[in-house]
């Protein structure tokens, strides 16, 4: 199991590497100059050049890259243009906002989910498979952002029971635990959990139904085991894909929250995403998107170590 | 987030001989995609979302016969009018431009935004795949690898990065939308590719003297084509959200275009004021995606791959 540990994380490496070269390309991809959201628009040839050499644009790309993986590597991503602070102290206040309303959304996602998926798996080709499959097309096929508008238009606009904007009372960007928190985080998390709860339904209908129609399920039934019996059974074997699922979809919903928090006006990654595309902050979308990056490839192995470590039929190699 | 992980599936496998076939009569057994075919067409989900996706086809084409309106022109004075008001079955946007019209018109860009990416990378995706399963060795390593380094992002993710990078802009949304459509395409493609590669009938056409290209046009190509057309397919619902959600967070197509994502975005101040009128654009969102999610699911079922 150590080895194999060890020989995930190397594999990785080189992918983290190449994760960080995109990163450093998309501010080259930008069209015009680096600089033109720092410069004023009338700013003289002379101090252009200036300002070439104090960022180091003057230099050939491969240097330039090494210098930004260097003090990358130190927990220097630079600073954002619009507010010229650090971009690590923007992006880990962000990200613990998106982490809650991610997490939030998985767990209920993987709870719906991994119902309507053992439904549906338990009862293959019913009307109840045919309604819970229904529940699961609809997950993976609304667009996100749209139910969300229309959540806030049910539950705020005309309900009014819920705020429809925002992560805590008065703007508050610090997340706590407490009901007036949690009350802003039930809309974004209900929005955000429809895709993980689609997903995890159509992979564990498609698991039960399969080990349900393994022989040794009819063997523990011959033998006269009872239903729950068998049930754990199914439940054993499901368990390890379903998890698996569960963590990637998380790592999706970390990168991808950036239309739901728009929607929502939730103080996280997404929020500064979106801010930093249109202020043209080009350190702070390489560096935010740097970081979800990384988690998400972290996150990759974590689940494949942990899903090995879980599944005594996963070979070791 | 979207996307799940391709899962790589086996060669087409040669259909069974049609049920009910009496063993004396000498008949031709049907080909695999007429086997496909008919199963689909027995399939009344199936049948009934490529209904829904023709019509919206067709809306796209006739967009100008069809509008009852310009859908650009609009009107200070009637902006905002709820569903039903004379003239304007579906009301009017913010601008006071016929929201039926608009939406007639959207469904050209927003079928062009989620369908096209998906295309191109089905072209870009499987020859690269086929390229690194057929040359195998250093090849596949590069190749993949660099593939491994785009599917390390999560799609949308990558989706944002590239056309927020990028600028706003339907060439540049479509670019984004291809890049983050390859990868998964390509480790579909390379998968079958590579299983197909050794198989006993490539190695037969090889000694009878067949070229590189030639089996690749002919072995691998009619293994692959199958399974990696029922992936795009599962794509395009998915392409669709991306490409309106770029539209909507004011990246993909620019204002004053019709386009539904769009729509949704300058809608959207609108809300407590006319909450049904914001909510049509999204319901044409849905109502594409969901229609190619079941017909993908009918037409897997209907070549017996696995979901």
């Amino acid at each position: 199991m150590l080895t194999y540990t060890v020989k995930r994380v190397v594999y990785t490496l080189p992918i983290m590497l190449g994760v960080t070269l995109v990163c450093f390309m998309l501010v080259h991809l930008a069209p015009g100059d680096p600089l033109v959201s720092v410069l004023p628009p009338d700013a003289s040839q002379a101090m252009k050049e200036q300002m070439m050499v104090l960022y180091g644009f003057d230099r050939p790309y491969h240097e330039q890259f090494l210098r930004w993986l260097w003090r990358a590597l130190h927990g220097d991503l630079g600073a954002s243009i619009a507010s010229s602070r650090p971009v690590v102290a923007e992006v880990s206040k962000a990200v613990g906002n998106t982490l809650v309303l991610a997490s939030v959304a998985t767990l209920i996602g993987f709870v719906l989910g991994t119902f309507f998926g053992f439904v549906a798996g338990y009862f293959r080709d019913t009307a109840i498979d045919k309604l819970a499959s229904f529940v699961s097309v609809i997950g993976v096929s609304v667009p996100h952002y749209w139910l969300g508008m229309i959540l806030v238009i049910v539950f705020a606009a005309t309900l009014g029971w819920l705020p429809p904007t925002g992560a805590g009372p008065g703007g508050s960007e610090a997340w706590t635990w407490d009901w007036e928190h949690t009350r802003h985080l039930i809309l974004p998390a209900v929005t955000m959990s429809v895709i993980p709860m689609g997903i995890i339904a159509r992979t564990v209908r498609a698991l039960v139904a399969e080990i349900l129609s393994q022989e040794f399920i009819v063997g523990l039934r011959a033998k006269g085991l009872s239903h729950l019996g068998t049930f754990r059974h199914v439940v054993k074997n499901t368990a390890p894909t379903a998890l698996a699922v569960m963590g990637i979809q998380l790592g999706y919903l970390l990168g991808g929250s950036i239309l739901i928090e728009t929607v929502f006006s939730w103080p996280g990654t997404g929020a500064l995403l979106n801010a930093a595309i249109f202020q043209r902050d080009l350190p702070l979308l390489q560096g935010t998107i740097l970081v979800l990056a990384l988690f998400f490839v972290v996150l990759n192995l974590a689940v494949d170590v942990v899903q090995t470590a879980l599944d005594p039929r996963i070979e070791r190699r | 987030m979207l996307m799940s992980r391709p899962v790589a599936e086996g060669p087409g496998q040669a259909p069974g001989l049609a049920s009910g076939q009496a063993m004396s009569e000498i008949v031709r057994s049907p080909g695999y995609w007429a086997t496909v075919w008919r199963r689909v067409l027995r399939d009344p989900v199936a049948v009934g979302a490529a209904l829904v996706i023709l019509a919206i086809v067709l809306i796209a084409i006739l967009a100008p016969y069809i509008a009852p309106q310009d859908p650009y022109k609009g009107m200070t004075l009637r902006r905002l009018r709820p569903p039903g008001t004379e003239g304007f079955p579906l009301g009017t946007d913010e601008l006071g431009r016929d929201m039926l019209s608009r939406l007639i018109f959207g469904a050209r860009l927003s079928l062009f935004m989620g369908v096209t990416p998906v295309i191109l990378a089905l072209f870009l995706g499987s020859a690269i795949g086929i390229a690194a399963g057929y040359a195998g060795g250093w090849v596949n390593s590069i190749l993949m690898r660099t593939i491994d380094v785009f599917f390390a992002f999560p799609s949308v993710l990558l989706a944002i990065a590239l056309s927020g990078a990028l600028g706003a802009g339907v060439l540049n949304g479509l670019i984004s939308l291809t890049v983050v459509f390859i990868p998964p395409i390509a480790r579909v493609a390379e998968s079958v590719t590579t299983s197909v590669r050794s198989r006993d009938y490539v190695e037969a056409a090889r000694a009878s003297g067949a070229g590189p290209l030639t089996i690749v046009r002919v072995q691998v190509l009619g293994n692959v084509m199958g399974p990696i057309f029922v992936y795009g397919m599962s794509l395009v619902a998915v392409s669709m959200i991306l490409a309106s959600g770029l539209s909507f967070l004011g990246l993909g197509v620019k204002p004053p275009e019709p386009e539904w994502g769009l729509m949704l975005n300058t809608l959207r101040t609108a809300i407590y004021t006319q909450p049904l009128l914001c909510a049509l654009p999204g319901v044409m969102i849905f109502v594409t995606s969901i229609s190619f999610n079941m017909l993908t699911d009918g037409l897997r079922s209907a070549m017996d791959i696995k979901a």
